[in-house]
């Protein structure tokens, strides 16, 4: 699973050059219609997401460099299926170290562990682990793939003016200031966001009082053998008593070690490697042998902005919201913030949504936020004690976990990155007719295996970049008015792609201009609680927007309207 | 609905256990060990209304004189 160090572009030491844009010597501020602030995993998503769709898009950033460290290391399956969208899914499977399991010792007993894709059938597992520099620099070989993108590096935003018709930047580069102009504005600038405070915006929440240690380090090949593939999670374990440490692996033979450390520990002491190399030797044994990759000590606190979407401002990732790095939250629910934000962007830009279609970018988003927030919370609450009686539940949970199985479900090591289920989203339809299962309005397409024209594949890789119509058939022939019924969705100013799912063994017979995917292993069905006539309507974003037992054009016609804002009408 | 009504067949019994199992414990023992009861009791009742009620019957009438170690944070 490791690569030779040669295969790999060192992201680290990558500089991006500064390039002077014609943009600079023009005599009034050029104006872009998207324009995004950070070059990050998020600011990148977006970026990419927007130009794969048609849109052209100027993205800065302050820096020449990618990621310095590892940084978020945690790739979620959902993550994945969007980069998948984005052409760039497989690079980041490839390269990244594929896991599943989790296991939780306490003091040193195992105590507790846990399967996060216990079915099979998906073509993405649970997580990949995988550098913050490779994720960035394979999404910028994306962009840099893409005709739409205008990157500038040493382009750092000094002054800004929101207004109703447009945002006014002014912009600093090494060869001076110059003053650019945009419609929307995507300010995915990290947690210190200089936009938000530019804008005189706040992000709140609390703080916790603890310290961790990162210890990355590369570790020689007969002491690897002895820890899996498996993210490891130790209770005040005796190589580093009353506090807690956690073991994941990289590519390229490295090994994240997290460290907690308790609030009155010196950050820049405990960051020398007279005192790293210790707290490691004490895990690993004095004889192991290993280089440190990067050092690194954190606090954390869990906030959130108020409200994500500032007129023609659009706060993401990190910049929107914080979590604790327990439960691969951060970075994971920015990419799907870029993704939520991207189809929603070029509808409003085509004149094909009103502008309000935004403020659901700020609803469904500012709930996944929170639902990662106290999900954050909750596993600080159980890592990181508030006071003694949390202490004591916490001791207690993991004491009663060696022989109650109702104690092992609260052992709280993180809780993983799911995506979120818009629920209560003002652009579900929702149901009229009885499904069961968890496809409900609002949430995240299932994946499963599919066959189309013969050729194994999967469900999500069919699904293109705009709004699809599922339908689910029984295998026969159509009839002539469902036949026009679903060519006819695909020829609306917002078009629908229809898919026809005929049941596995079943060759389906073909019919002109609609695409027709064998159900292989009859687990798409399953997953969608679907019988033959069920139809589902789904978004750019692969979240569901309706289903119905029995399409009815008008019934997809008028979802359609409300999941791109336009409330009661028709798609324009 | 939490029951506030004598449910023990014999209470004198039932308090005397209480207190006995912490008799030769230090305080934070006894801590611990409370934490233990109140978790494996909470999981016998299920029912989260019920122990909602039973946490709100514990904590009225006392006025909160500490904090944890949260604190509230701007960027």
């Amino acid at each position: 699973m490791d690569g030779s160090a040669a295969r790999q572009t060192d992201y680290q030491a990558l500089v991006l050059d500064y390039v002077r844009s014609p943009d600079q010597d023009a005599a009034r501020p050029v104006r872009h219609p998207v324009i995004v602030v950070g070059a990050g995993p998020v600011g990148l998503t977006a970026a990419i997401d927007l130009a794969q769709q048609g849109v052209p898009v100027v993205l800065l950033d302050e820096d020449d460099r990618l990621s310095t460290g590892s940084r978020a290391i945690c790739f979620a399956k959902r993550t994945l299926e969007i980069w998948d969208r984005l052409g760039c899914g497989e690079r980041m499977v490839e390269t990244g170290v594929t896991w599943n399991l989790g296991k939780v010792f306490f003091r040193d007993e195992p105590v507790y562990s846990f399967n996060l894709l216990p079915e099979a059938g998906h073509r993405r597992p649970a997580f990949v682990n995988l550098q913050q520099y490779y994720a960035e620099g394979f999404l910028l070989e994306r962009a840099r793939a893409l005709p739409h993108i205008d990157l500038r590096w040493k382009n750092r935003v000094t002054g800004l003016e929101a207004g109703p018709e447009g945002v006014a930047l002014t912009i600093e580069t090494p060869e001076g200031e110059y003053r650019l102009a945009c419609d929307w504005l995507v300010a995915a600038d990290g947690a210190r966001s200089p936009i938000r405070k530019a804008m005189g915006l706040e992000s709140r929440g609390q703080s916790f009082r603890d310290r961790f240690l990162i210890a990355d380090i590369r570790l020689e090949a007969e002491a690897a053998a002895a820890f899996p593939t498996e993210r490891w999670f130790w209770f005040d374990p005796p190589f580093h008593p009353n506090q807690s440490v956690l073991l994941h692996k990289q590519p390229d033979g490295v090994w994240r070690i997290d460290f907690q450390l308790g609030w009155e520990a010196d950050p820049v002491a405990e960051r020398q490697p007279e005192r790293v190399i210790p707290r490691i030797q004490a895990l690993l044994g004095r004889e192991a042998r290993f280089t440190l990759e990067w050092v690194s000590i954190y606090t954390f606190a869990c906030l959130r902005m108020e409200r994500f979407r500032h007129g023609r401002v659009l706060f993401a990732g990190d910049a929107a919201h914080g979590v604790s790095p327990f439960g691969a939250r951060g970075a994971n629910s920015g990419v799907q913030d870029a993704e939520n934000l991207a189809w929603k962007l070029r509808l409003v830009l085509a004149g094909q949504a009103p502008e309000t279609l935004l403020d659901s970018y700020d609803a469904e988003r500012v709930l996944a936020a929170d639902e990662n927030i106290l999900n954050s919370t909750r596993s600080t609450d159980f890592i990181t004690p508030k006071n003694e009686a949390s202490r004591a539940f916490r001791d207690a949970t993991l004491a009663l976990a060696r022989d109650c199985g109702f104690a092992r479900s609260l052992v709280n090591s993180g809780r993983l990155s799911l995506p979120s289920t818009y629920r209560d989203s003002p652009l579900n339809t929702p149901d009229t007719d009885t499904f069961a299962g968890p496809m409900v309005p609002g949430a995240p397409a299932a994946d499963a295996p599919v066959r189309r024209g013969g050729e194994a594949g999967w469900f999500l890789a069919q699904l293109g970049g705009g709004f699809t119509g599922t339908y689910f058939s029984d295998g026969g022939a159509l009839p002539p008015a469902l036949l026009d019924a679903l060519r006819s969705l695909a020829l609306g100013p917002v078009p629908v792609q229809p898919l026809v799912v005929a049941p596995p063994g079943l060759p389906p017979a073909a019919m002109p201009g609609l695409t027709i995917l064998e159900d292989s292993e009859g687990l798409l069905a399953r997953r969608y609680d679907a019988r033959p006539g069920s139809f589902y309507l789904l978004r750019p974003d692969q979240h569901v927007a309706g289903r119905w037992r029995h399409v009815a054009p008008a019934l997809v016609q008028a979802a359609l309207a409300r999941a791109i804002g336009q409330d009661g009408g028709t798609a324009c | 609905m939490l029951n506030t009504d004598l449910n023990l067949a014999a209470p004198d019994d039932v308090y005397e256990a209480l207190v006995a199992l912490h008799r030769d414990l230090t305080p934070e023992q006894s801590r611990l060990v409370n934490a233990k009861l109140i978790l494996l009791l909470a999981n016998h009742v299920g029912d989260a209304e019920v122990l909602r009620q039973a946490m709100a019957k514990a904590r009225a009438g006392i006025a909160p004189a500490g904090r944890d170690g949260t604190r509230p944070v701007t960027a």
